[in-house]
């Protein structure tokens, strides 16, 4: 690959080689690819839908999540409430509604403050190199070595049980692999002949980090990014279980889950039903994050 | 080989000192008095004789710097301390706990070498059948399902129907606990269930601790074995005569298991999670749910104690996957680079 080619491939070289067509073409191609796989496909419908559902939650609920029906506890899945109710009466399939709403937001910010993390830390390591990385990943390392289970317990236990305290714990402690993934991948990078181009111009070291680089390690970041929404929501609905999450009555399936365990054999509902909702919204992540990896790399198929 | 295995025991060291070190000052800066805790809590008003006797027997009032000395000082002399909760040694409950949370990881691991290699291998050969579709679906869902949610499924099905339905006893499998405590004699061999009703309190728990690890288990040898599949020394198995039952046992199966064993070295924050679900949903009396419990209670010596204990397990347990790696791929080389 010639250097003018590798520049505008990097979407980064608008400013020297103004070649738009060229630079989303990469984009469009992966489009196709991740169009004809069907189980992406209804991953993403999956995800608009429950965006939209979070949006207009208040539309969609026929109760609120407070509202008692105070003949009906327990009771079975019917027409009054699709979901049944729960202990003390209210209607589970308007909590799953809007739980939709916690699960996202705490999916979403704090993936993006251990990808804003990570990725700072990741690419300074990388591309910086020598003691400073090896420094850097021995300190990961070490608190790879915590378990993050105990680690987000006891922080929880700091920050007091809310919602923000699960955004700040899970951010804090995924931002360690985003961290290990964007090193290796700037490692990689800052051989390569745009980047030694780059330096040859002469450009400062944080221009070269985000204008040429970065640009060009997001197909991983992307990926990752993506799975990591569900592993969080999936992280989070075991913190909200294991009673260290939100607290009541804040619609948290994995809090419901554990408010439902008690009557199993009564009332299955309310453990199958947001345990359903955890697990749909958790794989149409995955399947998501699986494709765009196979559109991004074909090379990686199957791995 | 050697140096290296020298230098990695070298790194463990100061890794299990930082990590239960930061969480020794994460405890500190927890709102809230300790010895208030011990005592039960604020709103049950102790009196503040008792709380003085506390502080004074577990040295809280110390500057945190001399209890933390105090605190590694006696960790390297073997004793773990005391549980602020019931004044229990933590090398009690270690001792106590840790052949249960042994014996489930055991069954767990079986599962997923036997089960995650063969569902995997047979994807793999039958690519694109209906069975390797339902693989690959049914991988990615496990993976995304709840362990607890799982947890709770498993026991509907097994051990809830059953009951309500008056199917014979031996059919109900159990949801929660361990049977009957282990007696002196069964030492040798504690991870093997004795008897029938053993066997019904331990198999539920096992699957779902298994399930997260063997589903990635299988989704990594049907990578393995289709790339391994392509390889030339495949083609020149087949084409010196041998069917596809031995072109597969003999030369694709030896060679896709490598990458496969790298993952039995185990992901500690994955596993602990799952054994910390698997043991609360099962009431199981394990490591996972005691270290759950003692975080909540803020039960310092405990917390610290049992991840300490945990931590310098696995990471033997991932030197010892790291060299046999080397050993049964002679091509890797140890200790160079450490991606």
């Amino acid at each position: 690959m010639s250097l003018p080619e590798a520049v505008a491939d990097s979407g980064a070289g608008e400013d020297m080689f103004s070649d738009e067509v060229r630079t989303t073409s990469l984009w469009v191609d992966a489009w196709k690819r991740f169009r004809r796989n069907k189980l992406a496909i209804i991953g993403m419908v999956f995800i608009f839908g429950l965006i939209l559902v979070a949006i207009f939650a208040d539309l969609i609920a026929p109760y609120s999540i407070t509202e008692r029906d105070s003949g009906e506890f327990r009771s079975g899945p019917s027409w009054d409430h699709l979901f049944g109710t729960d202990i003390i009466g209210r209607d589970v399939f308007s909590r799953i509604v809007y739980g939709s709403r916690v699960s996202l937001r705490i999916g979403i910010f704090s993936t993006f403050i251990a990808m804003f993390i990570g990725i700072l830390v990741g690419s300074f390591a990388g591309y910086t190199g020598g003691k400073t990385e090896g420094f850097i990943m021995r300190f990961i390392d070490m608190f790879l070595a915590i378990p993050y289970i105990v680690l987000a317990i006891a922080v929880a236990t700091v920050f007091g049980r809310s919602e923000n305290s699960v955004i700040l714990v899970l951010g804090l402690t995924g931002w360690l692999a985003v961290a290990r993934i964007v090193r290796s991948t700037f490692l990689q990078l800052k051989k390569v002949e745009y980047v030694e181009a780059a330096r040859a111009l002469g450009f400062g070291k944080f221009r070269i980090m985000y204008r040429h680089i970065l640009p060009n390690a997001l197909q991983p970041i992307i990926v990752f990014g993506t799975i990591a929404i569900g592993s969080t929501i999936l992280a989070e609905a075991a913190l909200s279980f294991l009673g260290v999450g939100p607290q009541d009555p804040t619609p948290a399936w994995g809090l419901m889950v554990s408010q439902g365990k008690g009557d199993l054999a009564n009332a299955p509902h309310l453990t199958f039903f947001p345990g359903l909702a955890i697990s749909l919204t958790v794989l149409a992540f995955v399947f998501v994050g699986d494709g765009l990896r196979d559109a991004l790399d074909p090379k990686l198929k199957d791995r | 080989m050697t140096s290296y295995i020298i230098r990695r025991i070298l790194i463990i060291i100061p890794t299990v000192f930082v990590a239960i070190s930061f969480l020794f000052f994460l405890f500190y800066a927890l709102p809230g008095d300790p010895a208030t805790l011990i005592a039960g809590g604020a709103e049950r008003n102790p009196n503040p004789i008792q709380i003085q006797q506390i502080t004074e027997r577990y040295g809280l009032d110390d500057p945190i710097l001399v209890q933390f000395f105090n605190y590694w000082k006696d960790v390297l002399s073997g004793d773990l301390g005391e549980s602020f909760q019931r004044g229990q040694s933590v090398n009690d409950i270690l001792k106590d706990k840790a052949p249960n949370s042994i014996r489930l990881g055991i069954w767990a691991f079986i599962i997923e070498v036997i089960v995650g290699i063969s569902v995997g291998l047979y994807s793999a050969i039958r690519r694109y059948s209906i069975a390797d579709k339902i693989t690959t679906i049914g991988t990615a869902a496990l993976s995304a399902i709840p362990v607890f949610v799982l947890g709770f499924i498993l026991q509907y099905v097994f051990a809830v129907l059953p009951n309500k339905r008056g199917w014979p006893e031996w059919m109900q499998l159990r949801t929660s606990g361990i049977s009957a405590p282990r007696t002196e004699e069964e030492w040798f061999l504690f991870f093997i269930p004795v008897g029938p009703d053993q066997w019904r309190y331990l198999v539920l728990p096992a699957i779902t601790l298994a399930s997260v690890s063997t589903a990635l288990a299988a989704r990594m040898m049907r990578g393995s074995m289709l790339e391994v599949q392509g390889a030339d020394y495949m083609r020149t198995a087949k084409a010196k005569g041998l069917n596809e039952r031995q072109v597969v046992a003999r030369h694709g199966l030896r060679n896709a298991m490598l990458p496969v064993i790298t993952l039995l070295g185990i992901d500690l924050g994955v596993t602990i999670g799952s054994a910390v679900l698997t043991e609360t949903v099962f009431s199981w009396p394990g490591l996972g749910s005691t270290i759950a419990d003692a975080v909540t209670a803020r039960d310092l010596p405990v917390v610290l104690g049992l991840t300490l204990a945990v931590v310098v397990v696995f990471s033997f347990i991932n030197l010892l996957v790291d060299i046999s790696y080397a050993w049964f791929d002679p091509r890797v080389r140890l200790g160079e680079g450490s991606d």
